[in-house]
């Protein structure tokens, strides 16, 4: 490397100190034991058995998922196993109040957060009922376009801001999103007003095919947000305590009026990037992958409890079992929705429909009947 | 002559103008290792080196930049975006710079850039993946807009493109990827930009169609056969320049015609083309112009969008009011 030949600029200098502050925050290493006991989250023996429940639930409905999919009973699914900690460890930091804008690969979180999970199932089967949001449930519906919730969720953030609400804006995308115009915008102009927002970004080290190290010269996604004079933190996205913590204290420095902050955990996907016929093979090793399995959210977490006494393999049946259980009534109660028109379609349209839509209406009540 | 899919039509044509000009760059989402997530690129990494053909971070405006900047020293960029959904992401990088580029410049540089990218209803994708937004394209001078619906037609009209020295948008019906295969030659060839093709010759109505849609037209010029009439089918090829030429021929043999298209009613290529007619061939008409299109709601999810896109049978009810008129 060129060395500066003047002392008194040394801009690689400056970018490799900021690299250098963005060490991982962890509280469990990959056995469950506690490596960070200043950073131990404050949390109810309740609570950690009910954190861990949601985590091993959302395991299964994955699975369950991923096979429903393939039976050609779910359409769109983007597998979720291995970022079990990321997403419901945050989602565990918040309040019912807070607004959650998800990526299409965080419908656990808004799952945890309220929305009916049959929902989430017609959702997938690409039925506008599944986007219905019931009232009091503080989600918005999977963005598609990657980067969109970012920029929204600062605006989201904004209206609590005005209207004096004491909520947090949370917003979730990837180690490929990171990469959008809209997630550099999000948190400058979060930033810019200070705003109640959390963006959180769950780097799982892949964007479809495309590996982390082809999406910024960054060491860290982290230190994207000092850019945009955010505090910023990378935790281990394996470690569901860590998780828990940073995204507790962003959102009490949020509620605080103390502005946003930008998170990266780092974790992995185990399953393809959706069911939509992707081959992880083509692009990511098994020595990858199982060097990542190793680090699993579930197994250190269910370790730490075991050491505690708090988690038992029957309780971890009987959550597995009455997953299990709700997840087949889900699925019944998806079946039982009405089946989707295109006459319903049209009256969604606007608060009253212009003359071409009634005509068109009438066109496909007569398709419809056929 | 080599069978076909249109995607492996499409990876041909990359091949050969790959081979044919070290100026030609392919890059976008996921289209080096993986090929892309339709194997419209797949191999080409390998056998062109990183240097050719790229994956991109995932930005769909800085994919439209960079093709901008490549273009202004000399190379000929094939970016893709991965759905054409994502448009709006890259509306200025074509809309607002390549489409100007030769304009604003006074013909000092130009835009020798081919956008590919998949679109297209009917495989169940979610939401804003297969929209049929052409009409985005086609409203903005200065981009051509071209829109295959063989295998055969796919090479050749992408091999034009990607020579033509000005920016071509490519659109690529994701359900006519892998749905039938079709002869192409193993060489290059090209089919000129701008010009329709007659997929079926008739003499009582011109049904005029482009991408799956002409499809769902032959298949309706099968029907009317069986109740003895004589439907012409063109497919448009390029929806911006149209063919007027043939399409008035057309109509001035046929008197009757109607537009069909996948796309809305209120955000079509149909309009343009009635217009056209009407503008240019009034007395030859002996029924007015009709249209067969989507509803002008948003693209459905995906559960009802079988019954959304316009079919064969909406074209032959249509055909019939035409020339029962
Ligand atoms: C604007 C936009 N561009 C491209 C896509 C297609 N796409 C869907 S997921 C994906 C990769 C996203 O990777 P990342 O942000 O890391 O999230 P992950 O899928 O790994 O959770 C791409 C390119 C899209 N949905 N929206
Ligand atoms: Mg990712």
């Amino acid at each position: 490397m060129a060395e500066s030949k003047d002392n008194r600029f040394d801009p690689v200098n400056v970018l490799h100190e900021i690299e250098e502050k963005f060490e991982m925050v962890q509280v469990l290493d990959e056995e469950g034991n506690v490596v960070n006991e200043d950073l131990m989250p404050d949390l109810s023996d309740e609570q950690l058995v009910e954190l861990m429940s949601r985590m091993v639930y959302t395991r299964i409905l994955d699975q369950r998922s991923i096979s429903l999919n393939r039976q050609g009973r779910l359409g769109f699914y983007a597998p979720t196993a291995g970022q079990e900690a990321s997403q419901l460890a945050s989602q565990f930091a918040l309040e019912k109040e807070d607004f959650i804008l998800p990526g299409y690969r965080d419908v656990p979180q808004i799952v945890w957060h309220g929305l009916p999970l049959y929902q989430a199932f017609l959702f997938s089967r690409g039925h506008f009922m599944g986007n219905q949001i019931p009232e009091g449930v503080n989600v918005f519906p999977p963005q598609i376009i990657i980067g969109a919730q970012y920029i929204q969720a600062a605006g989201v953030a904004m209206g609590f801001q005005k209207k004096g609400q004491k909520a947090v804006a949370v917003t979730y995308t990837g180690d490929g999103g990171s990469s959008q115009g809209d997630f550099y915008e999000g948190l400058n102009f979060a930033g810019a007003y200070k705003v109640p927002a959390i963006f959180f970004v769950q780097n799982n080290q892949f964007a479809i095919s495309t590996p982390r190290s082809l999406q910024t010269a960054a060491k860290t996604i982290a230190q994207k947000g000092i850019a945009a004079g955010l505090p910023s933190i990378l935790v281990d996205g394996m470690d569901a305590l860590a998780v828990y913590a940073v995204t507790k204290e962003a959102r009490e420095r949020a509620v605080a009026g103390e502005g946003p902050t930008f998170i990266e955990a780092l974790c992995y996907r185990y399953g393809p990037h959706t069911m939509a016929g992707d081959d992880p093979t083509r692009y990511r090793t098994s020595e990858t992958d199982s060097e990542w399995e190793k680090r699993d959210p579930l197994i250190r977490f269910r370790n730490f409890l075991t050491n505690k006494g708090l988690w038992t393999e029957e309780k971890e049946n009987e959550v597995i079992e009455r997953a299990k259980e709700e997840i087949k009534e889900a699925v019944k109660k998806a079946d039982a929705a009405p089946k989707q028109k295109v006459t319903d379609l049209i009256n969604i349209m606007y608060e009253e429909n212009p003359y071409n839509l009634d005509e068109q209406k009438a066109y496909y009540t007569e398709k419809e009947s056929n | 002559m080599a069978q076909m899919t249109m995607i492996q039509a499409i990876t041909d044509a990359l091949r050969c103008e790959l081979k044919d000009d070290e100026n030609v760059l392919v890059f976008g989402e996921d289209v080096g290792v993986n090929g892309g997530v339709f194997r419209a690129t797949e191999g080409l990494q390998k056998e062109f080196g990183v240097d050719r053909v790229f994956d991109t971070p995932l930005a769909e405006s800085g994919i439209g930049g960079l093709a901008v900047g490549l273009a202004m020293t000399g190379f000929r960029p094939v970016p893709e975006i991965q759905f054409f959904g994502f448009v709006f992401e890259v509306m200025d990088s074509i809309s607002g710079q390549l489409a100007r580029m030769r304009f604003r410049t006074g013909g000092s540089f130009n835009a020798p850039v081919t956008i590919r990218s998949p679109f297209g209803g009917g495989v169940h994708t979610p939401e804003m993946h297969a929209d049929s937004l052409e009409l985005l394209m086609t409203s903005t001078p200065g981009v051509k807009v071209v829109i295959p619906s063989t295998p055969y037609d796919a090479k050749g009209l992408l091999i034009s493109s990607i020579r033509d020295n000005d920016p071509v948008v490519f659109l690529e019906h994701m359900k006519l990827y892998r749905s039938f295969r079709g002869e192409v030659p193993e060489e290059s060839y090209t089919i000129p930009l701008g010009k329709a093709d007659v997929k079926r010759e008739g003499t009582d109505i011109s049904i005029i169609a482009y991408g799956a849609m002409v499809h769902e037209a032959l298949k309706a010029a099968e029907e009317l056969e069986k109740e003895g009439k004589s439907a012409e089918v063109i497919d448009l090829r390029t929806v911006q320049p149209l063919d007027i030429e043939t399409l008035i021929a057309s109509v001035e043999k046929t008197g009757r015609a109607m537009v069909v298209q996948e796309a809305q009613k209120q955000a079509g290529i149909a309009a343009n083309v009635v217009a056209e007619i009407t503008e240019r061939a009034i007395l030859s008409l002996d029924a007015p112009v009709l249209r067969v299109t989507a509803p002008d709601t948003v693209y459905p999810f995906s559960q009802a969008e079988t019954v959304w896109l316009p079919n064969y049978k909406d074209v032959l009810a249509t055909a019939k009011k035409v020339l029962e008129f």
